[in-house]
C-alpha cells in the first residue's frame, strides 16, 4: 500500500511547542514532522494532547513556545484564517456542519475561500459571478461523485446519519482543496461498515488528490493499517515516533497505551 | 412503423437508420457530475462505431463473445452494439454476482473480451483471470482507482476508443461493411439463467428473436420516439436489455441511466419516464416510503389523502379502463387529481408514465390497485428469458390484478393436460448454449417451449399462472391443487407472514398460518391487548379470528374461479413458532420448503385432516433474550367457511 505513495520533502514541522492552559501543561516540547503526500497519525490516550497538538497546527491555539514551519514559512503561531489560507482545512471530532443546508450548500462553503466575486456581483448574478459558482459547483460535484454522496447531494446534513455526515464533513475539507488535511478522529462511533468506508475514503484521497493527511484516531486498528508514520504523546509529550510497526514494538508505548500485551 | 424499418433485420442496422432518421433526437442519457448529459443517436452511432474499430483492431471477430459487467450506462451499452455491429455476441453478467459465479460463463462460451464498469469488476475477472484462460483483454469504463494496475490485459475504454479512431481513419467503410454483412438470424446476444437449481444456461437469442416481440409489444403500447425509460436494472436481465435496449432501438426512444443505485428515485422525478417497468417489490417499496411520510404529514394533509384515496379505490380504476362512473365520482376524482394523486405522481416520479409493466411474482391485489387508482397505467406481462420477455400482455382497458393478460399477437398457447404453459412465438430462444440436452427438454421438434409453469385460461381468455408445474397436485376430486398461488393470496393480507398449505391427494385443503408478529403486535396494542410475544399471540382466540377473516376472504375470491375453486382452505391452525431459514423450514430466499414442514410436522397435519379441534404439540422454543425452553401446548385448529363455487351457482 504504502509503495504506491510518494512521500516527498517535509511540508510541515512543529519544533518544541509547548501549550499550556493556566497550570495545565497540555503539550510540552513536541516536535515532529510531516512529509508531503503521507498519512501520519497522532495517537495517544485520553487527555495526551492528540486535540491540542491539531488546534496548534490550525491555529486555534497559541502556543507559548515553539514554532511552526509550513513549507518555508515559519510561525511562532498563526490564527485559523491564516491557516486556512495556507492551504490547512480539517474536519471537527463533534461534526461542525450547518445542519440546516444542504449537502450541496455544506460543501460550497467549503469553496469561500475561493470565492473572489463580491457580495453584489453574486446577488445580482452578474457575468463573472456566474462563471465562478459554476466553476465552483464542477469542483463540488466532483468531490460529490468521488465521495459518492450523489443521493444526498440536495438532503439537509441534519437528516443524514452519523456516518453519511462525517462523510459529508470530509468533502467540505476537500472543497478548499487543501495541502494538509487535519481529520480529527474521523472514525469516532462509526459502525464498523461506515469505518472500512471511511478508510477506504482516506486512502482514495491521498491518493488521487496527493493531499497530505494529519489524522487523530482512537481506533488501534485503523491507525496502524493506514498511516505511514505514527506519533505517539503522553500527558502532553512525544514518547515516540516512527512507522507503525515500529511504534507497535515501543516499549512505552505498549506501557502507556496499548496495555500489556497477553 | 413497419415502412420506416424495412429491411432493418438486426439492431446495428436499426442504430444507423436512427442516426440518419432522428439524428439530433436524444438516444441515451447519464447524469454526471449532477448534470444530465445526452448523446443523440447520431453521437451514439459514433461513439459504436469508433468502438467498433477498437474492438476489431483487438482482434474481435464475428462469432466470438463478449462479456459485459456493468450497471446501466451509455459505455455498456455502446460495447454492446459495438460488439453486435462487428457480429460478436455480448454476454451480459450480473454486476453483483460474486466473482466466483462469472467462471462459469466465462470458460463456457471462451469469452476472450470483457467489458467491466469499474475497479471492482475488474477485480473480480483479475480474480479468475487463472481460471479463464480464454479472457485475453478487459476494458474498463470508469478509470477511478485504475491507476496502480499494470496488467497487460487492462485497457481504458478512452484508449479503445483512440484505437477505434485511428482505425475508422485507416478504413472508413469498415464497420458499415461489416454491418451489411449480419443478417436477422445471426445470434444477438445471450444471456445466463440465474440458475438457482443447477449450473446456469446461456440463453442464445437472435436478432430477429429480440426485435420481433419489442417491435409487437412496442405497437402495442405505441411508443414512439417521444418516449423516456429509465434503465436501472441489471442489464443481465433479459427483461432490462428489452426495455432499455431492444425497444430503444425499435422505436428510438430515450434511455436514460440514473446516476447511481440509491438515486434512482431523485432521477425518476427528475426524468419523468413515459415507459416503466418495476418488479412487484420496488412497487411496494414505494408504497411504504408514500405511507410513511403521509403518516408524518399534518392532520389536514392526512384527511385529504384518506378522503380521496377513497374515491380513487373506489372508481380510479374504472376511469382509467375508460368504463362508466358516475358524473359526481368523475367530479370527485378531478378534484383529487387536483389535490392528492397529481402531486403523488409527481413525487414518485410517474407523472409522465403513459404504460408501466410489473411482472416477475405475483403482486398484491391492493399494491396493484393503488397505482392504478392514482391513474397510473400499471398494467402485467408474463414471459422470460426464453421467451423475450412478451408471451401475454395485458392491453389497455383489460387490466387484472391476478392475471398475465392475454397472448401477444404472433404468439401461440396452449396447456398440456398437467396444465404446463406452453409457447410457441418468434421471440422463442434459438438454443441453450452448448447445451443440447436442455435444448432437447425444453423445446419440443415442433417448437413448443415448456415453461415449467402452471395455469390456465380465465374467462376472458387471460393467462392465468399459478405456480411451478412440478409443484402443482391435485386434490382427491382431481381439482387443481396450486399450494403456491393459496400462499401467495394469503400472505397479501398484511397479517400473514408465511403460509403453508397442504391439499395434494387429500380431500380437501388445510393450512398452517404464521401471523405476522409486527403487524399482528401493532393491532393488539391498538386493542390494548397485553401480550408476550409471537407464541402468546398465535394462540390467542382474537387472533384466530383475525386470520380466519382472512381465509374466508380468499376462500371467497377462489369461489370464483371454476378451475380453482375447490381448492378453498377447509381447516387451518396457527403455528406455535416462526418458520425460519436456520431450521431448515424456509429457503434461503425466503420460500416455503413444504415437503420438508410437511414431514417434520406430521402429527398437525394429520390432526387437521382427522378432524380434530386441537393438537399437543411439545417443541424447543428460543425466547427473545436467547434462551431457549420446551413449549408444551395445546394448538387450536380452526375450520373457515367455505362458499359454493360461481360456476355450480349459476347451474342451480
Amino acid at each position: 500500500m504504502s509503495a504506491a505513495r510518494r512521500a516527498g520533502d517535509v511540508i510541515l514541522s512543529v519544533q518544541d511547542v509547548s501549550l499550556a492552559f493556566g497550570g495545565v501543561r497540555a503539550l510540552q516540547e513536541v516536535s515532529f514532522d510531516v512529509c508531503e503526500h503521507e498519512i501520519r497519525a497522532i495517537i495517544g490516550p485520553n487527555g495526551a494532547g492528540k486535540s491540542s497538538m491539531l488546534n496548534v497546527l490550525n491555529g486555534v491555539y497559541h502556543p507559548q513556545q515553539g514554532k511552526i514551519r509550513l513549507r518555508n514559512k515559519e510561525f511562532a503561531d498563526m490564527d485559523s484564517h491564516q491557516a486556512a489560507d495556507l492551504g490547512i482545512a480539517r474536519t471537527f471530532q463533534n461534526i461542525a456542519l450547518f445542519k440546516g443546508m444542504s449537502v450541496l450548500d455544506n460543501l460550497m462553503t467549503g469553496r469561500n475561500l475561493k470565492m473572489r466575486c463580491n457580495f453584489l456581483q453574486q446577488a445580482l448574478w452578474l457575468g463573472p459571478a456566474k462563471r465562478e459558482e459554476l466553476e465552483h459547483r464542477r469542483a463540488v460535484e466532483e468531490i460529490i461523485d468521488f465521495l459518492e454522496i450523489q443521493h444526498i447531494r440536495k438532503t439537509p446534513v441534519g437528516r443524514l446519519p452519523y456516518g453519511l455526515q462525517k462523510r459529508v464533513e470530509l468533502g467540505r475539507a476537500l472543497a478548499a482543496e487543501p495541502a494538509v488535511l487535519l481529520l480529527d478522529e474521523p472514525m469516532a462511533g462509526m459502525n464498523l461498515e461506515e469505518k472500512r468506508d471511511m478508510c477506504r475514503f482516506i486512502l482514495d484521497v491521498n491518493d488521487h488528490y496527493g493531499t497530505t493527511i494529519v489524522l487523530i484516531e482512537h481506533d488501534m486498528g485503523v491507525v496502524m493499517d493506514i498511516s505511514d508514520r505514527v506519533v505517539v504523546l503522553d500527558y502532553g509529550r512525544k514518547i515516540a515516533d516512527g512507522s507503525p510497526d515500529e511504534v507497535r514494538g515501543n516499549q512505552s508505548v505498549v506501557d502507556a497505551y496499548l496495555g500489556v500485551a497477553h | 412503423m413497419s415502412g420506416e424499418l424495412t429491411g432493418l433485420d438486426t439492431f446495428p442496422k436499426l442504430l444507423m437508420h436512427h442516426a440518419r432518421a432522428r439524428g439530433d433526437r436524444p438516444a441515451i442519457r447519464e447524469k454526471d457530475l449532477g448534470i444530465w448529459q445526452t448523446w443523440t443517436w447520431a453521437q451514439f452511432a459514433e461513439q459504436v462505431r469508433l468502438c467498433a474499430c477498437g474492438l476489431a483492431a483487438q482482434g474481435l471477430r464475428r462469432g466470438s463473445h463478449i462479456a459485459l459487467i456493468s450497471d446501466n450506462r451509455p459505455r455498456l451499452y455502446a460495447a454492446m452494439a459495438a460488439a453486435q455491429c462487428l457480429g460478436a455476441i455480448p454476454v451480459p453478467l450480473y454486476q453483483d454476482a460474486v466473482a466466483a459465479e462469472m467462471v462459469f460463463p466465462i470458460q463456457n462460451a471462451e469469452i476472450g473480451f470483457a467489458f467491466a464498469e469499474d475497479q471492482e469488476q475488474v477485480d473480480k475477472l483479475l480474480e479468475i483471470l487463472p481460471q479463464c484462460l480464454s479472457l485475453k483483454r478487459i476494458y474498463y469504463d470508469d478509470p477511478r482507482g485504475m491507476r496502480h494496475y499494470a496488467q497487460p490485459e487492462l485497457m481504458a475504454y478512452e484508449k479503445l476508443i483512440e484505437l477505434g479512431r485511428e482505425a475508422h481513419r485507416r478504413d472508413p467503410s469498415f464497420v458499415e461493411n461489416e454491418i451489411a454483412s449480419g443478417a436477422g438470424d445471426d445470434t444477438a446476444a445471450m444471456f445466463f439463467t440465474s440458475g438457482t437449481t443447477g449450473v446456469p444456461k446461456g440463453v442464445v437469442h437472435s436478432h430477429a428473436s429480440l426485435i420481433g416481440p419489442s417491435l409487437t409489444a412496442a405497437r402495442l403500447d405505441r411508443l414512439g420516439e417521444g418516449d423516456v425509460i429509465l434503465a436501472y436494472l441489471p442489464p443481465a436481465w433479459i427483461g432490462q436489455n428489452i426495455f432499455s435496449c431492444a425497444q430503444a432501438f425499435v422505436t428510438g426512444y430515450c434511455i436514460c441511466c440514473p446516476e447511481s443505485a440509491e438515486t434512482v428515485m431523485t432521477d425518476m422525478r427528475e426524468i419523468g419516464p413515459t415507459y416503466y417497468f418495476a418488479p412487484p417489490r420496488v412497487l411496494e417499496n414505494l408504497l411504504t416510503q408514500v405511507s410513511i411520510r403521509m403518516e408524518d404529514a399534518s392532520r389536514l394533509k392526512r384527511w385529504l389523502y384518506r378522503r380521496f384515496m377513497d374515491v380513487a379505490n373506489r372508481v380510479g380504476g374504472a376511469i382509467l379502463d375508460g368504463k362508466p362512473v358516475p358524473a359526481l365520482d368523475r367530479g370527485l376524482y378531478w378534484l383529487g387529481d387536483l389535490v392528492v394523486y397529481g402531486p403523488l405522481r409527481n413525487v414518485i416520479g410517474m407523472s409522465r408514465v403513459k404504460v408501466g409493466y410489473t411482472a416477475g411474482e405475483a403482486i398484491g391485489p391492493d399494491l396493484f390497485k393503488f397505482y392504478r387508482s392514482i391513474g397510473i397505467n400499471l398494467k402485467q406481462l408474463y414471459g422470460s428469458t426464453e421467451t423475450a420477455v412478451f408471451v401475454c400482455v395485458q392491453p389497455d382497458g383489460q387490466v387484472k390484478a391476478d392475471t398475465a393478460g392475454p397472448a401477444v399477437p404472433g404468439v401461440e398457447l396452449r396447456f398440456t393436460p398437467e396444465r404446463e404453459l406452453l409457447i410457441r412465438s418468434p421471440g422463442l430462444f434459438r438454443e441453450y448454449y452448448k447445451n443440447p440436452e436442455a435444448t432437447r427438454q425444453a423445446k419440443d421438434p415442433e417448437g413448443w417451449f415448456h415453461t415449467g409453469d402452471a395455469g390456465y385460461f380465465d374467462q376472458d381468455g387471460h393467462v392465468k399462472i399459478i405456480d411451478r408445474v412440478k409443484d402443482v397436485g391435485r386434490l382427491a376430486d382431481g381439482t387443481l391443487f396450486a399450494p403456491k398461488y393459496l400462499e401467495n393470496k394469503l400472505k397479501f393480507f398484511p397479517y400473514i407472514r408465511e403460509a403453508v398449505c397442504f391439499g395434494d391427494a387429500r380431500d380437501k385443503v388445510c393450512a398452517f398460518i404464521n401471523i405476522d408478529p409486527e403487524a399482528i403486535g401493532n393491532w393488539a396494542e391498538r386493542r390494548n391487548m397485553p401480550y408476550s410475544g409471537y407464541t402468546d399471540l398465535s394462540a390467542r382466540d382474537e387472533v384466530y379470528e383475525l386470520v380466519r377473516e382472512c381465509i374466508e376472504r380468499v376462500n371467497a375470491d377462489l369461489s370464483a374461479e371454476p378451475e380453482i375453486a375447490n381448492s378453498q382452505i377447509h381447516r387451518f391452525l396457527i403455528l406455535h413458532k416462526e418458520l425460519e431459514a436456520d431450521d431448515g423450514e424456509l429457503t434461503r430466499t425466503r420460500k416455503v420448503r413444504r415437503g420438508f414442514i410437511g414431514e417434520k410436522y406430521g402429527e398437525l397435519v394429520s390432526a387437521l385432516y382427522a378432524g380434530k379441534t386441537s393438537v399437543h404439540v411439545e417443541a424447543q422454543v428460543r425466547y427473545e433474550d436467547g434462551r431457549t425452553g420446551t413449549y408444551s401446548a395445546d394448538l387450536k385448529i380452526r375450520d373457515a367457511k367455505v362458499f359454493t363455487p360461481a360456476a355450480s351457482q349459476r347451474a342451480a
